[in-house]
């Protein structure tokens, strides 16, 4: 074979690739991607914001203002802030058992902290009804001393922690494990107690996966609507949360003020998107592989 | 079936990962691709394959130019260095994968595939695993699963990109071995990616040396050591010292004097002087020889490695017999008895 | 911390460890779990006890009950099915190809887990409405989606979406490029390749993607009430199902209903724990 011939000027035509589609395969896939996002997710969001403002600006925020709305709003955010720290402090003693030692029935508890996903949230707020309500056992008794659970702040309350109660301890536990326990048993070492190794070495460690379980915890919390509509009794004013105000408003054919408290939870829902997208690209090393809820 | 790659040039995204390479590879002849990483030797074997198409240039099999053919039609047997198996399919499905993936009309019969896969079991000394799958298995049995399977399909040659790099030392001097007795049983045209320049020499016929997207030196374990043919081999394979010199006419120069060397031949100017440490000869009082300042001397097992600086800036290692003392502080004069010079 | 930490080197169930806070910790993760989430759970099924098996039984197989579970449990199967087909699609695409706009997508795909279930309720049902943009479309073709069982669909369409990409998505990550390579040079064509190598690579990601979102979309209330129409026979969900019961004091049935479900996704949770079991012990990776 002559090798001193040159062939090196000629022209290639690239070959296929082996490891991916043809382009026209690649588009056809891609548009499918597009429209089924665009029909299913998209537009109902963007509905979300046109009706908002189909009475425009005067009338949206006329709908805000209002003092049902406002009630609404201020009961979203105590429940938020009640149970999200809750939930914190669960998931961050979860995460610390679970994580940190090795114990019999591990498998088992991390199943139970991941049982309220496979729950109805209606199931979710039944129980509470069932424990609290008039036909329980505890229900009279409560009565009788005046306290209010059921209809009430703390059943919206118990019924939101419910719910949320995986968030934070699923972020935490599959990444404190991956990380081990190297860096607790250097500060030991080094002389730091339980408290200064957890503070200046396990939190730090956890801080963008911790923020990124807050996040989801309160989305969810803020949003939640099956479990606190079984407990809340419905009382305007005193125990609709946001999201069944939305619906007392709905019902009632007010369209443009159901979807104006709408916009709001559909701003927060966009906001914690904005949020959550950016910890996964700026810390998605340094969080939990697994995010799936 | 003979390959021949012929000036072909490789860029990705504008940097060139190959300039020009041209090799012929006789049939049956087992090739190695020696070179340091982003030498361009894994591109070279994909190109092969047809996993890459050159920028320019052409590979044939044979008296045929399959540039233009794409992988799947090149039947090329392919072995990558983390397996690639297929976790779903048991070590037989892994095997048989090939054939099974053929069209009908020259597709075996299921139970042709079957013995096909075992007795190729068999031949990579694995019988008896059919049934398991690749997670059940050894890193060192998964890369023979791994050449089972690219054997399947009776390629026209065999690629194998750093078979052995995800092993650890001992399993991979019994794959060494295991491999050279494969070759030698069924005679396949091997080309095979490595880094490890002992593998390369103990396994190879012959030994392509590559550096920078170039092709350095072609040629046996035996004419790259002895000699080699650019300061690049001369450095990277074997040890090796070196001394900037100065050619005039027939005198080498170190410093303004001469050094005693014979058989050579070199431009006149600047050159290097490269040489073994251990083809050196000790030259008592030092007439025309090389003289250095014991910097360093270690007792490495049977001999003696002293580390010399050489007028001012150079640096040399030579090595001696045990029983030879070398102070440190004290002085040295040696003559190389094999070495090269290449204009600087 | 380190109190606690003598008191948990003593237990015999845990291996020692040097680092502190066992006792304290595992004691109120249990604690805590104990009182939110198995008491109350515990407090359903003992309810549905105390009603007696009869009545249990009358309630179970009551004909509005089955209805209203053959209408959750079918509109879920149907629309986990249409995202295991679309959320593959989508994780593929995610994964695979480089397009302006890619990380938005990859954003948006997370809207369902953000957006208040009763806020994706409305705004469904305003779309998707006889009267609404799309409805109106879909109506000349004589589709009505709003208020009908295929309404109830595309709640549940929205809802589990990203369980099946978000399941899917990391495990197509890690798909090692050679493993597609080494199949093409065995001659396997792309079409082979996705579907005797790729697609049972991600087979059990795929049933975990299924499973988690068939899970989710049986249990979903606030998406589906407002489109669903919620015709006793025809659209009513088990969930909406509890919440009539418990407006007519019937606790018994409430409960009884509520045990019933429980149970079912008891089921769907063993099986999701087994697919990744059985796919870990056989392949060496789970889903």
């Amino acid at each position: 074979m002559a090798l001193e011939q040159s062939f090196a000027q000629t022209p290639l035509r690239p070959l296929k690739s082996a490891v991916t589609e043809s382009l026209t395969t690649r588009i056809v896939l891609i548009a499918i991607s597009l429209l089924f996002l665009a029909l299913f997710l998209v537009t109902p969001l963007v509905m979300v914001f046109i009706q908002a403002f189909a009475g425009g600006w005067s009338t949206y925020l006329a709908s805000l203002v209002e003092p049902d709305a406002m009630a609404a709003i201020r009961l979203t955010l105590t429940v938020a802030v009640i149970s999200v720290p809750l939930n914190i402090v669960f998931g961050l003693a979860a995460a610390w058992a679970i994580a940190k030692f090795e114990f019999k029935g591990k498998a088992f508890l991390i199943t139970l902290i991941d049982l309220p996903f496979s729950v109805s949230p209606v199931i979710a707020g039944l129980v509470y009804v069932l424990l609290f309500g008039g036909g329980s056992v505890l229900g009279p008794w409560l009565k009788s001393h005046g306290i209010e659970i059921l209809f009430a702040v703390p059943g919206i309350v118990l019924a939101t922690i419910f719910v949320t109660f995986p968030f934070v301890a699923r972020e935490l536990i599959p990444l404190m494990q991956d990380q081990g326990s190297g860096d607790e048993e250097a500060a030991l070492s080094l002389g730091a107690s339980g408290w200064q190794t957890f503070w200046y070495v396990t939190l730090p460690n956890v801080k963008w996966a911790l923020l990124y379980g807050v996040l989801l915890c309160n989305a969810r919390a803020m949003g939640e609507f099956g479990a606190v509509s079984v407990v809340s009794g419905h009382i305007r004013g005193l125990t609709n949360t946001m999201p069944l105000h939305v619906e007392i408003l709905y019902n009632e054919y007010n369209a443009v003020g159901a979807f104006a408290v709408a916009s709001l939870l559909a701003l927060l829902a966009l906001v914690t998107l904005v949020l959550k997208s950016f910890l996964e690209f700026r810390y998605g090393d340094e969080m939990a592989a697994t995010a799936k809820h | 079936m003979s390959v021949s790659i012929r000036n072909v040039r490789k860029e990705f995204e504008n940097f060139p990962a190959l300039h020009d390479v041209s090799l012929d590879i006789k049939t049956s002849e087992l090739i190695a691709l020696l070179g340091p990483s982003g030498s361009g030797k894994t591109t070279l074997l994909r190109l092969i394959a047809g996993l890459e198409s050159p920028t320019a240039g052409s590979v044939f099999f044979g008296d045929e130019d399959a540039s233009h053919r794409s992988v799947q039609e090149r039947n090329v047997g392919f072995v990558f260095q983390h397996y690639a198996l297929f976790r779903h399919m048991t070590v037989a499905d892994n095997i048989g994968f090939g054939l099974k993936v053929r069209p009908s009309a020259t597709r075996p019969s299921k139970a042709d595939i079957r013995a096909r896969a075992i007795e190729l079991l068999r031949l990579v000394q694995l019988s008896g695993l059919e049934n398991r799958y690749p997670a059940q298995l050894s890193g060192g049995q998964r890369q023979r699963v791994a050449l089972a399977r690219a054997m399947a399909i009776e390629p026209k040659v065999l690629l194998l990109d750093e078979p052995f790099g995800a092993l650890d030392a001992q399993v991979r001097r019994e794959l060494r071995r295991w491999l050279r007795e494969i070759h030698e049983a069924t005679g396949h045209t091997t080309v095979f990616v490595t880094h490890d320049q002992e593998e390369a020499l103990e396994l190879a016929d012959r030994v392509v040396v590559m550096s920078q997207g170039r092709i350095e030196q072609v040629g046996t374990a035996d004419e790259v050591y002895d000699n080699p043919n650019s300061p690049f081999v001369y450095g990277f394979i074997g040890d090796s010292s070196s001394i900037p010199v100065q050619v005039e006419g027939d005198r080498v120069l170190l410093g303004d004097k001469r050094l005693a060397l014979k058989g050579w031949s070199a431009k006149d100017g600047k050159a290097q002087l490269f040489f073994r440490p251990h083809d050196v000869e000790i030259v008592e009082g030092g007439e025309g020889a090389i003289l250095g300042k014991v910097l360093a001397s270690r007792r490495v097992a049977g001999l003696r490695r002293v580390e010399l600086s050489v007028e001012d800036d150079g640096h040399v290692e030579i090595e001696l017999p045990a029983d030879r003392d070398a102070p440190v502080g004290s002085t040295l004069g040696f003559r190389p008895q094999r070495f090269k010079l290449f204009p600087a | 911390m380190t109190a606690a930490a003598s008191s948990g080197a003593g237990w015999r169930l845990k291996k020692p460890s040097v680092l502190p806070g066992f006792g304290l910790t595992l004691g109120f993760t249990l604690v805590y779990l104990t009182l939110i989430i198995l008491l109350p759970l515990a407090g359903l099924v003992w309810r549905s006890a105390a009603i007696g098996p009869d009545a249990f039984w009358a309630i179970a197989s009551d004909e509005r009950t089955l209805r209203a579970l053959q209408v959750s449990f079918g509109t879920s199967l149907v629309a986990a099915l249409v995202n295991v087909v679309f959320g593959t699609i989508l994780a593929w695409v995610l994964v695979r190809y480089r397009f302006p706009g890619r990380r938005i997508i990859d954003a948006i795909v997370d809207l369902p887990f953000a957006l208040p279930t009763a806020v994706a309720g409305i705004a469904l049902t305003t779309l998707y409405a006889p009267n609404g943009p799309i409805g109106g479309l879909l109506k000349p073709l004589g589709i009505q989606v709003g208020y009908t069982p295929l309404g109830i669909i595309v709640a549940l369409i929205f809802i589990g979406l990203p369980f099946v990409v978000r399941t899917v998505q990391p495990v197509m990550e890690e798909i090692d490029r050679e493993v597609e390579e080494a199949a093409a040079t065995l001659g396997a064509g792309r079409r082979q390749t996705i579907a005797r190598v790729l697609l049972p690579a991600l087979t059990p990601a795929i049933l975990t993607g299924f499973a988690l979102a068939f899970a989710r979309a049986v249990g979903e209330y606030g998406s589906v009430i407002f489109i669903a129409g919620n015709i006793p026979y025809v659209s009513e969900i088990a969930p909406l199902l509890i919440v009539i019961r418990l407006e007519e004091f019937n606790y018994g049935g409430a409960a009884a209903t509520g045990t019933i479900m429980l149970l079912l996704s008891f089921v769907m949770l063993l099986v999701i724990n087994l697919i990744q079991a059985w796919s870990r012990r056989r392949y060496g990776y789970g889903a």
